[in-house]
């Protein structure tokens, strides 16, 4: 089954992504991304750029409201995000706890839901 | 009474109670669920007995034998629980419970009540509960830890460790499983499960680094706790000191398993003098009781490759050629990925990176995707052989699969 990881991130790692070629933090993702292909489980992903790019939208009473800024004001901001292939919820948080951001940020895992996928995609 | 001394003797009375829970949780909770064989409730009923503790005995004072109080207040609480389900609907084992209790007045009012704990750690770790749930099982049920410290070590939700440990119990419960120690013939293998268990403990305790973190070093002392208890049960059985000896010896080096800023320090550049002695000491006693009993387990076979790293404590030198044949005997024994491992590291040290690197290759590359060691073992080695591209691979796959901080730094700047 598939599993999302989500990365929250602290203003620190989002600024460190300016650092140089050898900032620890970028060799450690480096390091993990390539663990995780080679491990057979990377299913794919994306890091986001940083949280004051997002702008957020609604609808209310039909007028738009546009909002500067991410969905929720929280320290620490999405980041990104992977899927991953794997045959348990264990194995899932196996895998998060040696992401480089579940020592200085967050990591979420949650189950990708295809049954959910088939009823939208009909 | 001044208002001070009243708090003083409420705190010590709280400490009392801490300690009297520690020291005899396993003990009351193996006596109160062998013949009802319901972990659950008899953990009820003793935590219930430990909440009427603490709102009586700082009133009342502390009983002569706390532990005989906790155990008739729990046994009461028991009673309680089955009157008002209706004594009609109650099982067979809690009536007997309950007739033992009204034909032995004295009974509960004696200290020696039979210590049931071994049976109670063989239930844990019986072959028909879910051998992840055998250590989770132990931890709670035998030193009182609860649902959610031990999901935090083992990396699992709180709610989820809750349901599984719900869950073994009622197997356990339903399912038929008896207290009892096992018979001879299965006596090794069984007693084998219960020390895999709580060296699963230990070994969280120790991964999850390195003593700086409060979650491992705890669950290593608990772990050290348990084996001393099987030990006492068990009088002295070879693998039990072994592994007891195995505990201390790496228990032993936690001061120096990391730098004055955090930084994370490898067995081979660890300083010797930080080492503990009087752990070292007591490590040895325990491997000496266990090989003159003439056996070579698993435990034993590893305590003794760590006593031979803990003699550069005295000489400055390692024994590499010795650990290696240690090594060799425990692949015979216990083929696992960490020993084969641990074997071709300790080949490298003894024969050179060629030949350590011919023992890597030795083992499945389909096994070790996701083993981390192997990969730290193989980086090294290759860097050593000047084999760079190779070499910066295998850092970044070590890096990659380590989850902690410390390593994954140390392992980072190893790369460069």
């Amino acid at each position: 089954m598939q599993f999302a990881l989500l990365i929250y991130e602290s203003p620190e790692a989002f600024a460190a992504r300016n650092a140089d070629e050898n900032d620890p933090y970028l060799g450690a993702w480096r390091a993990y991304y390539k663990a995780l292909v080679e491990a057979g489980v990377y299913v794919g992903g994306n890091p986001l750029q940083p949280p004051e790019t997002g702008t957020t939208v609604r609808l209310k009473g039909g007028k738009r409201r546009v909002q500067d800024g991410p969905f929720a004001d929280a320290k620490e901001q999405l980041g990104g995000f992977t899927i991953l292939e794997l045959p348990s919820l264990d194995a899932a948080l196996e895998w998060a706890a040696r992401c480089p951001a579940a020592s200085i940020g967050a990591v979420e895992v949650r189950p990708v839901s295809p049954e959910y996928l088939r009823r939208v995609t009909g | 009474m001044s208002g001070s001394e009243s708090e003083n003797t409420h705190w010590s009375v709280h400490r009392t109670i801490e300690r009297v829970a520690r020291e005899s949780y396993g003990r009351l909770v193996a006596y109160l669920s062998v013949h009802t064989r319901d972990v659950g409730s008899a953990e009820d009923a003793l935590s219930n007995a430990l909440v009427r503790a603490l709102e009586t005995w700082p009133r009342d004072g502390v009983p002569q034998n706390p532990e005989a109080w906790l155990m008739t207040t729990a046994r009461h609480s028991i009673i309680d629980q089955v009157r008002h389900q209706q004594v009609a609907e109650a099982s067979e084992p809690t009536l007997a419970l309950l007739r033992e209790d009204s034909n032995e007045p004295n009974m509960t009012l004696s200290t020696d009540f039979p210590d049931e704990r071994l049976k109670l750690l063989f239930v844990c770790a019986h072959p028909a509960i879910d051998p992840a749930m055998h250590t989770p099982l132990m931890l709670q049920t035998v030193l009182g830890l609860d649902a959610a410290r031990i999901a935090h070590a083992f990396l699992i939700s709180p709610t989820t460790m809750g349901q599984r440990l719900v869950r073994a119990k009622t197997k356990i419960r339903d399912g038929g499983i008896r207290f009892e120690i096992p018979q001879a013939r299965e006596l090794p293998e069984r007693l084998d499960a219960v020390l895999e268990a709580i060296y699963a403990a230990f070994g969280i305790g120790w991964d999850d680094m390195a003593g700086v973190d409060q979650r491992g070093r705890d669950l290593a002392e608990e772990a050290i706790w348990l084996a001393r208890v099987l030990l006492q049960l068990t009088l002295g059985e070879a693998e039990v000191h072994g592994l007891l000896a195995l505990m201390l010896h790496c228990e032993a080096r936690r001061a120096a398993r990391r730098g004055p800023d955090g930084r994370y320090v490898p067995l081979s550049e660890q300083d010797a003098q930080k080492w503990s002695r009087p752990l070292i000491e007591e490590a040895e006693q325990h491997l000496g009781e266990a090989s003159s009993r003439g056996l070579t387990g698993r435990f034993q076979l590893e305590a003794a490759i760590q006593s031979v790293h803990a003699e550069r404590a005295r000489s400055g030198r390692t024994a590499w050629p010795a650990i290696m044949l240690f090594y060799q005997q425990l692949i015979r024994v216990s083929p696992t990925l960490g020993t084969q491992t641990g074997y071709a590291a300790a080949v490298a040290e003894a024969n050179g990176p060629e030949a350590g690197l011919a023992a890597l290759d030795g083992i499945d590359r389909h096994d070790v995707c996701a083993y981390q060691p192997y990969w730290a073992v193989r980086a090294h080695l290759l860097q050593q052989l000047g084999k760079t591209a190779e070499a910066l691979d295998a850092f970044d796959r070590a890096i990659g699969l380590a989850e902690d901080p410390a390593v994954k730094q140390f392992l980072l700047q190893r790369r460069g």
